[in-house]
């Protein structure tokens, strides 16, 4: 007890034992990748590649669509072999490039500026744009977005988010573990981008070796402290993980963390950053868990961003078992995706297989009103009144309700024992509303 | 596209609970007491209950069958009601007693609002008004433990043989609370000897007594450390929750405390609000029927403010009311005020608090 959290919140079984030893592994270069053009939140990118272009790694192939948006890049040498609608991460379809491989792995040249730390934060600032950053624990937001508040909003705290509370992943952790100088590399530059005099690196109990090596190596950084939070679900999340570390709470109705003085950056965003800032390097490959209890060979796999799920898969020895559904994140927030010819994008933290038992979802039955979802509610939300709202079509009240805020961390449909799709009805809410606020 | 795999809202795991997990664990949890009841009360408490249960049942699935909607008796609540009918009649009822009482609670108290979920009176304690209401003597009266060891009157109230000879004859009840109710309403006997009968009743062995079952009552109340044990199982389930039996036994203290004495204000020992905690059916009321998932408030708060009402309205009934008891009318009188308490104790949304404050800062 006494460890930092937040109020509310469960503790599902973080089964990351299936992955947490294994070492990183490097994925060989994939025949093809698809690159969509929205692989974050804001507008999707313009290509400025066509059909049959040659491309090298690290080559631009779009533009941002906008100051909220990002830049993407290809992650293998080849040519340009098709821009159409492909099956995206989230579930549906979207808009990518396809690169077929000339299996020569010809880069861009790179820089290595020793004296990053001494370039100015604009140099900065716009080395992570040009970098195509978006965060990289799931969300996907813009990293220079999150590295431009308006001058009245000064950061006084950085916070490195290394909890990865979500079951299965190991990613995040094993990053922690092996490439630890490069993320504290990667936290002092953005602490410097945002004159933050605090940083903070917050990893969830579960992961003692983590917290004793950032320990070991932050003990002579007196302004950066490692905060080890409490083993629970979702405290990863960014208003959660602001709260344990800060005691802030960020404003509800669309507030952001940089309205009370924080950003949050995930770890890998943090290594991602550095490699941007010191070696102008873009974003073309991530690590990536791909677990579950019918993977022969679950792995955390480093690959190029737009490897198609089935060949990350084939990589992990592919599955024991008839797949029944597969998750692209996490099993708590992450997508159901109809297909495995799907690409990883710079979000995607996870490919997760489950069986065709696991997969089963009980059917619904009537609300006992037993109140188990306002308990563990993060937000302090009444989720069963929500969803009673949307499903009566009262977008109203459902909205009245907060069915804005919710982050749909899926908690509430985690512990109803009437098995309501709590998620499912917030979400239809959700899009509701916000048409509704269209028209007005 | 080759293969077409599941696609759904996340999350896309579940914990293991269902609402017959839920039920049966419940049902676990009062084996307990049915046990301490068989042993003071002899077997007919068991018969009473089956009768009781297989009622409960029977009607759950006629109803459901004539309206044409899945029978869900396996899920357990039926039984659940069934059991709490039994708890509250005495072990020398007729066996259709305990029927009728099923009957009723799943009839008019559950399936008439279109069955579980909806209900707005715990259906139990509706079943067990409608009894009281309509046999208030078999309901009331006639409570003798058959077990010799639990005359309260020889075991518990030592002074009591001294009493002059026309006092029994006032505080001839048969539950403790049923003296305490007789004690304070009379003038037949002097204020020294209400007093010596008062502490009495509130003295250790009494509550010994109480705690333990060796009292007089009906079949499911009379052991509150078999009530709390099967009470421990569902807190540490997460089945219950602390809040509503805390509040409801806390408010219970504190009244009792302060308004339980012979003359009206401050009693005269830390045991009296212990004697009217294990009395009566306020632990098997707090833990297992107040706490009922359909019938009480959804938000913490809310569940509060329901236990501290029911805790009010029961003192109320026992030190004024014309009963000794009222857990079970101050539970269905709380039921009530439910959806009010549910729609102004709505939770401030996480972050809602710092909205304010800037715009008052600023």
């Amino acid at each position: 007890m006494g460890l930092k959290t937040f109020p509310g919140g469960i503790h599902p079984h973080d089964l990351k034992h299936y992955s947490k030893d294994r070492h990183i592994e490097e994925m060989p270069l994939p025949k093809k990748v698809i690159i969509p053009l929205s692989q974050h939140i804001g507008a999707i990118s313009n290509p400025i590649v066509k059909h049959g272009d040659e491309v090298l790694v690290g080559q631009k192939i779009a533009e941002p669509g906008g100051f909220v948006s990002i830049p993407m890049h290809a992650s293998i040498s080849g040519k340009v072999t098709k821009i159409d609608k492909f099956p995206h991460p989230t579930g549906i379809m979207a808009m990518g490039i396809e690169i077929t491989s000339d299996e020569k792995d010809n880069w861009i040249k790179l820089e290595d500026d020793e004296n990053y730390m001494e370039l100015s934060v604009d140099e900065m600032k716009k080395r992570v744009a040009d970098a195509g950053i978006c965060g990289m624990g799931g969300a996907g937001f813009p990293t220079h977005v999150k590295l431009s508040p308006p001058p009245e909003k000064p950061i006084d705290t950085l916070i490195v988010n290394g909890v990865e509370c979500e079951p299965y992943l190991t990613a995040d952790y094993r990053i922690m573990l092996e490439h630890t100088d490069d993320i504290i590399n990667g936290l002092k530059i953005l602490k410097k981008i945002l004159g933050a005099k605090k940083g903070i690196v917050g990893i969830e109990v579960n992961k003692p070796d983590a917290i004793k090596l950032f320990k070991k190596l932050l003990k002579n950084e007196s302004d950066i402290k490692v905060i080890g939070l409490k083993l629970k679900y979702p405290q990863g999340a960014e208003k959660q993980l602001i709260y344990a570390a800060t005691k802030r709470r960020v404003p509800n109705k669309g507030g952001l963390p940089m309205d009370i003085g924080v950003v949050v950056q995930n770890v890998g965003t943090a290594i991602a950053v550095y490699e941007a800032v010191r070696y102008k390097k873009p974003l073309i490959d991530r690590v990536i868990t791909v677990s579950g209890k019918i993977v022969k060979n679950p792995k955390n796999v480093k690959a190029r961003i737009g490897v198609l799920f089935s060949e990350l898969l084939d990589f992990c020895d592919g599955t024991y078992e008839e797949i029944g559904k597969v998750i692209s994140g996490g099993p708590m927030m992450g997508f159901a995706i109809p297909s495995l010819e799907t690409p990883m994008t710079k979000g995607s933290s996870g490919l997760i297989l489950f069986n065709k038992k696991e997969a089963h979802k009980e059917e619904e039955s009537t609300c006992l009103r037993c109140g188990r979802c306002v308990d563990v509610c993060p937000m302090n939300l009444v989720p069963s009144l929500i969803a009673h709202n949307v499903r009566h079509e009262d977008w109203e009240m459902a909205e009245k309700y907060g069915v804005m805020d919710c982050m749909k961390c899926g908690s509430c449909a985690y512990v109803c024992p009437s098995h309501i799709k709590l998620i499912q009805w917030i979400d239809i809410g959700k899009i509701k509303v916000t048409e509704k606020r269209n028209q007005d | 596209m080759s293969d077409v795999y599941a696609v759904s809202a996340s999350p896309h795991i579940k914990q293991r609970i269902s609402v017959p997990s839920v039920m049966w664990q419940v049902v676990l949890a009062l084996t307990p007491a049915l046990l301490v009841g068989i042993f003071f009360f002899g077997i007919q408490s068991l018969i009473l209950t089956i009768y009781a249960v297989i009622a409960a049942v029977v009607t759950e699935a006629v109803i459901q069958r004539l309206r044409k909607v899945p029978i869900t008796v396996s899920d357990g609540s039926a039984v659940v009601t069934g059991i709490l009918i039994a708890f509250n009649i005495n072990s020398a009822s007729p066996w259709w007693l305990p029927v009728v009482g099923s009957v009723f609670a799943i009839t008019i108290g559950k399936q008439i609002f279109g069955g579980l979920g909806y209900n707005i009176f715990n259906p139990a304690l509706l079943g067990r008004a409608f009894l009281v209401a309509s046999w208030p003597t078999l309901m009331t009266a006639g409570w003798k433990a058959t077990n010799p060891l639990s005359n309260i009157f020889e075991s518990s109230i030592n002074g009591l043989k001294d009493l002059p000879s026309n006092v029994p004859a006032v505080i001839t009840s048969a539950t403790p609370l049923g003296v305490a109710k007789a004690i304070r309403d009379t003038t037949q006997i002097s204020r020294d000897m209400a007093e010596t009968v008062m502490n009495s009743l509130a003295s250790a062995d009494t509550i010994q007594n109480l705690f333990w079952g060796n009292i007089g009552g009906v079949i499911g109340e009379v052991s509150a450390a078999a009530l709390l044990i099967g009470a421990a199982y569902l807190a540490y389930k997460h089945i219950i929750e602390w809040r509503i039996p805390i509040s409801y036994i806390g408010t219970v203290f504190v009244l009792t405390y302060i308004f339980g004495g012979i003359n009206g204000l401050f009693s005269v020992s830390i045991l009296l609000p212990v004697f009217h905690i294990f009395s009566g059916g306020l632990i098997l009321g707090a833990f297992f029927m107040a706490t009922d998932m359909v019938t009480s408030p959804v938000t913490k708060k809310g569940r509060i403010i329901f236990g501290i009402g029911c805790g009010i309205l029961t003192v109320v009934i026992r030190l004024v009311g014309g009963y000794p008891e009222g857990v079970s009318y101050s539970i269905l009188l709380m039921n009530i005020a439910v959806p009010l308490i549910d729609r102004y104790t709505i939770p401030r949304i996480f972050g809602e608090i710092k909205i304010r404050t800037r715009i008052n800062t600023n």
